[in-house]
């Protein structure tokens, strides 16, 4: 287990948005949140890097450990922490710069200086990310002339490059077109060969394509947390039946 | 559509034939709409043609040549020979604009950067009313002010009379510091808002988002910010006068007395009679900064182009 939850609760300032959340994420696989708009798996998505830090008006009480240190101790700078965390969001949001510098901005934030190094990340992320045969002799044009799905393959490059342990991806396929989406999916079973990652979707046939396990949430709970097969074959929880089968969400 | 109903004016209804309330209505709007249009295009058009008009006057009917008034040395107009050598006037506007716009510009972007990534809230509610009160005081304060202040802080400091090119520049560069700063807290906040959540994500600072991802972003916008300060900076007139000296010679150190374009027209324009050559010069001094001003509005056309690029 990389990552472990214990008795998490999130407050944006009154409204109770995460209540006693409870869970354990393994290592190298697919553990997708799935569930309603609202039901709070953005919120502990965020916390798991604490983007959330950035919102004003956010308390936090519990504990979030990344292989056994906890994350919101003082003595664990968020900086490093976002080093080994790294996220993918909801809207590709590459930078008005070039591929290249787009690929080369955390390395470089992270004290790479020199070229053949940069060169060897940049090439290597942008593999990984099965960007490298669109872009391999445009790298200094802007990522803004990039198609959408590319843009997002570059921004999971642009995390790769500082080397991750986990990947969070935060509804990335959800404003994409239907072909973009199926080459991040497969993408994503690839990945998971050697970083570990939790994703957000409110595609839940996408959770069952793709993920290894798969949590259930609903107002701000965990109802069910399972193997995806499991869940999806063979729920415990009614609500958890209700939902998967469409009957509500 | 046949119900039986009356409109608001109690009129009768369906009778919105082809003279129907709404087209008169369109069209009165669009007729107010195109005569605004119209005023302010003949408006521009009268002061381009009419400052031309008495500008050129000196060049083609009155024997000056181009040349001389643009690079020669010595303003004499009611001398014999008359000489009207504008550089030294030149000069001035723009190196006290240029050394304004030197001030202002880190100021005003890192206010604009306080105002928008540092401390928002107290930015939105107390900095940017008050740099808002400082575009509105009138010029004439600001001159009132640099007289008072700057100058004999100048003079206690540094040699010479405190007046001159940088006791101006420095009353210039507060006068343009809210151009400067507006505009610049406008672009950075309409930098869309993932930008900083992805370099947060990457692990960078604040500081390392601001100067590595925020100001290269945003340095398009900023710069026409700074632009347009040196645009009102060049016209700005009263202020520069009561505290540059006045002095029609090209300086040698930032503490020697100088003058400027702006200043010259008004000192002069009320002592010399319509129509006269020194009169018409002046006016040939008017148009030169016109064509300033339009070269500083096509260099933010420029900017902006590559903002939006």
């Amino acid at each position: 287990m990389i990552i472990e939850i214990e008795k998490l609760h999130l407050f944006y300032t009154e409204f109770h948005a995460l209540k006693d959340v409870n869970l354990s994420i393994p290592e190298k696989s697919v553990t997708a949140f799935i569930g309603p708009s609202g039901c709070g798996k953005s919120t502990l998505l965020r916390t798991l890097n604490r983007m959330n830090d950035t919102i004003p008006g956010v308390r936090i009480e519990g504990k979030v450990e990344l292989q056994g240190k906890d994350i919101y101790s003082s003595e664990l700078e968020v900086e490093y922490l976002r080093k080994r965390v790294g996220m993918v969001f909801q809207q590709p949001n590459p930078f008005p710069k070039s591929i290249y510098d787009n690929v080369a901005y955390g390395p470089r934030l992270h004290g790479v200086g020199k070229k053949s190094e940069l060169d060897a990340i940049v090439e290597k992320s942008l593999r990984s990310a099965s960007l490298w045969n669109e872009v391999k002799d445009v790298l200094k044009k802007s990522a803004w002339s990039l198609s959408g799905g590319q843009q997002q393959r570059l921004c999971i490059a642009r995390a790769l490059a500082i080397e991750p342990e986990i990947l969070l991806m935060d509804e990335s396929t959800s404003a994409l077109d239907p072909i973009s989406t199926t080459k991040i999916e497969e993408l994503t079973r690839e990945l998971c060969r050697n970083y570990t990652i939790v994703m957000v979707t409110h595609n839940m046939h996408q959770a069952a394509r793709i993920s290894d396990r798969t949590v259930f949430f609903l107002n701000g709970e965990v109802v069910e947390s399972a193997d995806t097969q499991m869940l999806f074959s063979n729920p415990v929880d009614q609500r958890t039946e209700d939902y998967i089968s469409g009957r509500f969400g | 559509m046949n119900l039986p109903v009356t409109n608001k004016q109690g009129g009768p209804p369906g009778k919105s034939g082809k003279w129907g309330k709404h087209v008169i209505e369109e069209a009165r709007g669009r007729a107010f709409v195109y005569f605004c249009v119209l005023l302010m295009v003949v408006t521009i058009f009268s002061i381009v043609f009419f400052i031309a008009s008495r500008g050129l006057t000196p060049f083609i009917s009155q024997g000056v040549s181009v040349k001389d008034m643009l690079f020669g040395l010595k303003w004499k107009p009611e001398g014999n020979p008359p000489l009207f050598g504008a550089l030294p006037f030149l000069f001035g506007s723009f190196v006290t604009s240029v050394l304004a716009a030197l001030i202002a510009a880190p100021l005003g972007f890192c206010a604009s950067i306080f105002m928008t990534e540092i401390m928002p809230k107290f930015g939105r509610t107390a900095l940017q009313p008050a740099i808002e009160l400082l575009a509105g005081i009138p010029s004439v304060v600001y001159g009132f002010v640099g007289l008072s202040v700057v100058v004999p802080f100048l003079r206690d400091v540094f040699p010479g009379q405190g007046i001159g090119i940088l006791a101006g520049a420095i009353v210039l560069s507060v006068m343009i510091l809210p151009t400067v700063t507006t505009i610049g807290t406008d672009a950075l906040r309409s930098l869309p808002s993932g930008l900083k959540e992805g370099s947060y994500a990457l692990g960078a600072t604040r500081w390392q988002t601001i100067y590595r991802l925020i100001l290269p972003t945003a340095l398009p916008s900023l710069l026409t910010g700074v632009v347009l300060g040196i645009a009102r900076a060049f016209g700005e007139a009263l202020a520069v006068q009561m505290v540059i000296g006045n002095a029609p010679h090209i300086p040698r150190s930032l503490f020697e007395s100088a003058t400027t374009l702006t200043s010259i027209i008004t000192l002069e324009m009320g002592n010399t009679t319509s129509g006269s050559l020194h009169n018409n010069a002046l006016w040939s001094l008017a148009l030169i900064l016109l064509l300033m001003t339009f070269l500083f509005v096509f260099v933010v056309r420029m900017l902006e182009r590559r903002v939006k690029r």
